[in-house]
């Protein structure tokens, strides 16, 4: 990136602000602030090495990864609330590689972040005008929540101004936005049926944009930074689906992926709340997991430094990651009734691997055929759809 | 007269709005707006019961497992499910959890900035800032090596010249008053209160799949499977983890947060006296035990009289739009109990963008929550209050302790500063009180009952033709109800009032302010282009404005009255 003007957006009232920004200050390199800032050489390459894992690239590419951010200068980033529950925020609260000090302090120039910056009111708003003028095209908008349409957009103000502005406004002069959560990307909670404030996602709010989606309820922070950190080391956004979303993320289902998917290919499932096979972790299709049709990399990345997952702690899948999940895959509890390239909904009661071979064509690259295989291609990352 | 205008109100979660006018360096009065809206209630008609707590739990994504815990409770009542002691045992370490994570990160990162400078700290002697800090407390990380490279790391940090979220805040205004060491000290814990608020919710990873958003609630009780002899469940593993880090959890609340916490306080003690607002307080109960009795007991305080605590009754609940936007068929100056709701939106505000709402008419999206027709304050200060005078040995034995090093008396708890001290005091009560749910846990374990479900009435062809329930639920930011009417297996009706629609409702039907609104009356304003006061009574409150803002759609049906006690 080239190299920014940032006397516009400093803080002008303050006499340390004034002082000294030699533009060499102004240039170094992420890796190089990290050493200015006391984090390691290990630390770093550790970072990096995490990053690497998150793209789902292999381990040979985190020297690459590191050089890439020995490289780039602290790009900026501006972050708007919409009709949000705050939740992607807090998941970034919770980001571990990097922790979200090292986002804020060292990483990106977070310029606007409601829940988190010092100022308020008018002087909030003068950051944000300043930041977009000076940056233009070259800074990153990152939008969590839905966009009011309805009414004019009435649904939604910040400093007086409607959000469907404010997203056109900023968005527009963004390198490129991206919505974090299943509200920006599509919608989300808010355009659940009847939709009653016209709810969208930024996509769709403001056609002709650069979007990323991280759909997820909330997003995965991992997958948040991931995306950031690719753009820095490959220069470009990475490869999206035709949702959107980064394949280095949602480029697999679920339930291929599943650590409870061999007690689907053996027919053991969960058939009550505490029953012998939850607590052996036995499969939780029965009891409405959505895994088998939604795309995310939870199994591998998991949550809270791959603490866990919703199915390793015995809950099914939302699958809340897919587009409009609150009606397509409502209720939470349902199993999944025909869903192209699964089986049908009495498959799970009658399973044994033997009736499974008869219904599960439709199912083979990925499902129970494959399965029966003990030498499954893990190779095969084509996804269906 | 021209009014102040902040919006957005930053640091909290959610979109809200103060005007205010001010005359001769005072505020002499103030209206709160929420400047967005969803109508999740209104979608949730005609959805499975059972599935509620996971739509209402996205109400909001901070205090992320309150929605779920009153929506499960609600839908229990109505079929009444009688849910197993491990399962209540879970909830009251979920919910234990939630309040000491999300009052600290309160207290340092949404709230601090208001009280500390970080610009003065630069100019601190880390020496000198390890030895105040030492005076306060034995946490290992007081030493002047630790300060000194905070401070190098703030130093280079603002010696790049991109000030990120730090840029343009109101840095040197008159009204902050520590000494340079004191904000050092503050800015490191503000640091340290990250890394740490991200490893003790790894509780609500172990326990609940994730946070944000935890996904392990169930109608009769959770779907987290307990058997010490597998892998898949919660065993002997996963619980001496959480152990470990419900005591790393109250370590920093006893060693690090209560002792910042007097230490700042004690150079704000004029803020005792300002921010007091409504004076009627309210608060309906937390971790009940095996036969339903309270560990916070229930109660409702009227101008601040500590000498009496009232009964909550529910019914005694209304909703008034008469300055929201929201239309109301009863018509102007009636209020609707809960149940009764037939509220639509109806926005009549300036079309944006606007310089200034019309606050003589509707002015926000927030109704006006009323308890016997009197706007009432909910929150850590009335959980505390009513504890306090209903003699919880407890809270007394903290509420008097902390009183007594501030030198103050009790009515010092009436103000911002008491909100602000009340918040530490109900996390301490919560970091130490939980381990002991997880103790009783461990030992029911130990017996052999690995119950985690009532199962009896999870299919609904077992529940009768209609049915109807509350649940209450005492969440970080205070007092939440949830009413449900399931009607064919199905919702019929769901209605949330929440903590923040009490405490940032607009005035009712009589003209009574809201407790924001009346707060903020009589706050000093040094300069009315850095409004950093108005800051420091909002944030007091903590307010959460995506759960405040909610619709319930119209039909009217009767429901019975229920009673909370």
């Amino acid at each position: 990136m080239s190299e920014h003007k940032v006397d516009t957006v400093c803080d002008t009232g303050k006499q340390s602000c004034n002082a000294k920004q030699d533009s060499e200050s102004r240039d170094h390199s992420i890796g190089e602030m990290l050493r200015q800032r006391g984090v390691s050489r290990r630390d770093f390459l550790k970072f990096c090495s995490a990053m690497t894992a998150a793209m789902a690239l292999p381990a040979s590419f985190a020297p690459r990864v590191a050089q890439a951010l020995d490289e780039v200068k602290r790009p900026t980033l501006v972050w708007l609330e919409m009709q949000s529950c705050t939740g992607d925020t807090e998941a970034l609260l919770r980001s571990a590689n990097p922790t979200v000090a090292e986002i804020v302090l060292d990483i990106l120039s977070v310029d606007y972040h409601e829940t988190i910056m010092a100022a308020a009111g008018h002087q909030a708003e003068e950051a944000l005008d300043k930041t977009i003028a000076a940056y233009k095209g070259k800074y990153i908008c990152v939008i969590e929540g839905s966009i009011a349409m309805k009414d004019g957009g009435i649904y939604g103000s910040t400093g007086g101004k409607s959000h469907l502005d404010r997203a056109r406004q900023v968005c527009g002069g963004a390198l490129a936005t991206i919505a974090v959560g299943t509200c920006a990307s599509y919608g989300g909670i808010a355009a659940a049926v009847p939709n009653p404030t016209g709810a969208v996602g930024v996509q769709e709010a403001v056609p002709g944009v650069t979007v990323i989606n991280l759909p997820g309820c909330p997003v995965n922070a991992d997958n948040l930074t991931a995306t950031i950190v690719h753009y820095l080391v490959f220069g470009k956004i990475p490869a999206l689906d035709s949702h959107g979303r980064p394949l280095f993320a949602y480029g697999k289902r679920i339930h291929d992926n599943c650590e409870r998917r061999p007690h689907f290919d053996a027919g053991q499932y969960v058939e009550i709340w505490g029953d012998e096979g939850h607590r052996k972790g036995f499969c939780l299709y029965k009891m409405g997991c959505k895994g088998p049709a939604t795309f995310h990399n939870c199994p591998t990345q998991r949550y809270n430094e791959k603490t866990s997952w919703p199915v390793a702690a015995g809950h099914p899948c939302a699958g809340c990651s897919e587009p409009q999940f609150w009606d397509a895959m409502g209720p939470l509890y349902k199993r999944l009734p025909n869903v192209p390239g699964f089986g049908i909904e009495h498959t799970a009661d009658k399973i044994g691997i033997g009736m499974a071979i008869g219904v599960g064509a439709a199912f083979a690259a990925h499902g129970v055929i494959s399965a029966l295989r003990k030498d499954k291609n893990p190779a095969d990352k084509t996804k269906e759809d | 007269m021209a009014k102040i205008v902040v919006d957005p109100i930053t640091r909290i979660e959610g979109h809200l709005r103060i005007e205010a006018e001010v005359t001769g360096g005072k505020i002499i009065d103030a209206w709160s707006s929420a400047t967005m809206f969803r109508g999740i209630e209104k979608i949730l008609k005609g959805r499975d019961p059972r599935d509620a707590w996971f739509w209402t739990q996205r109400f909001c994504g901070v205090c992320t497992t309150v929605h779920s815990i009153a929506s499960i409770r609600a839908v229990e009542n109505a079929l009444k499910i009688k849910i197993p002691p491990n399962a209540e045992l879970i909830r009251n370490i979920i919910i234990g959890t939630q309040n000491v994570q999300d009052h600290v990160i309160h207290f340092y990162h949404l709230h601090a900035l208001d009280w500390v400078d970080i610009t003065s700290g630069l100019k601190a002697d880390p020496v000198k800032t390890a030895a105040l800090a030492a005076s306060i407390s034995e946490w290992p990380n007081n030493s002047a090596t630790y300060f000194k490279a905070v401070q190098d790391k703030v130093k280079a940090f603002v010696a790049s010249g991109r000030l990120g979220p730090f840029a343009n805040a109101y840095w040197g205004h008159p009204a902050y008053k520590l000494p340079p060491e004191a904000n050092l000290m503050a800015t490191a814990h503000y640091l340290e209160a990250l890394e740490w608020q991200k490893d003790v919710i790894k509780i609500h990873a172990i326990l609940g799949s994730k946070n944000p958003h935890p996904q392990t609630f169930l109608v009769g009780g959770m779907s987290i499977p307990i058997d010490p002899d597998s892998q898949n469940a919660l065993n002997a593993d996963k619980l001496i983890e959480i152990k470990r880090l419900l005591k790393k959890a109250q370590d920093f609340v006893e060693k690090v947060y209560i002792p910042d916490l007097l230490a700042v306080a004690s150079f704000y003690k004029d803020w005792a006296a300002i921010g007091g607002g409504v004076g009627n307080y309210m608060c309906y109960g937390e971790f009940p035990d095996a036969a339903g009795n309270m560990w916070f007991p229930s109660g409702a305080i009227l101008n601040k009289d500590l000498s009496k605590v009232l009964k909550v009754d529910q019914g005694k609940i209304a909703e008034y739009v008469d300055h929201s936007w929201f239309e109301n068929s009863v018509g102007a100056g009636k209020g609707l109990h809960p149940y009764d709701g037939e509220t639509e939106v109806r926005y009549t505000g300036p079309k944006p963008p606007y310089e200034n709402l019309d606050t003589n008419g509707k002015y926000s999206f927030v109704k006006s929550p009323r308890y016997d027709e009197k706007a009432m304050e909910v929150g850590p200060l009335a959980r505390v209050l009513v504890a306090y005078a209903s003699g919880h040995k407890e809270t007394k034995a903290v509420v008097d302790l902390v009183l007594g090093k501030l030198g103050v008396g009790a009515a010092a708890l009436f103000s911002t500063l008491g909100r602000t001290a009340a918040r530490g005091i109900d996390c301490l009560l919560n970091a130490q009180q939980t381990p002991k749910f997880l103790d009783e846990l461990i030992n029911n374990i130990s017996k052999g009952d690995y119950r985690i479900h009532a199962n009896e009435k999870w299919d609904p062809s077992s529940w009768p033709a209609e049915a109807s329930g509350y649940g209450m639920h005492e969440a970080p930011r205070g007092a939440l109800g949830h009413w449900i009417k399931i009607k064919d297996q199905k919702i019929f009706n769901y209605q949330a009032v929440v903590p923040s629609t009490w405490n940032a409702s607009p005035r009712d039907a009589k003209g009574q302010r809201g407790p924001y609104e009346a707060a903020l009356v009589g706050t000093p304003i040094a300069d009315p282009n850095k409004p950093l006061e108005i800051l420091r009574t909002i944030h007091s409150f903590d307010p959460c404005l995506a759960c405040a803002v909610h619709v319930l759609d119209a039909n009217g049906n009767e429901m019975i009255k229920v009673k909370v006690s």
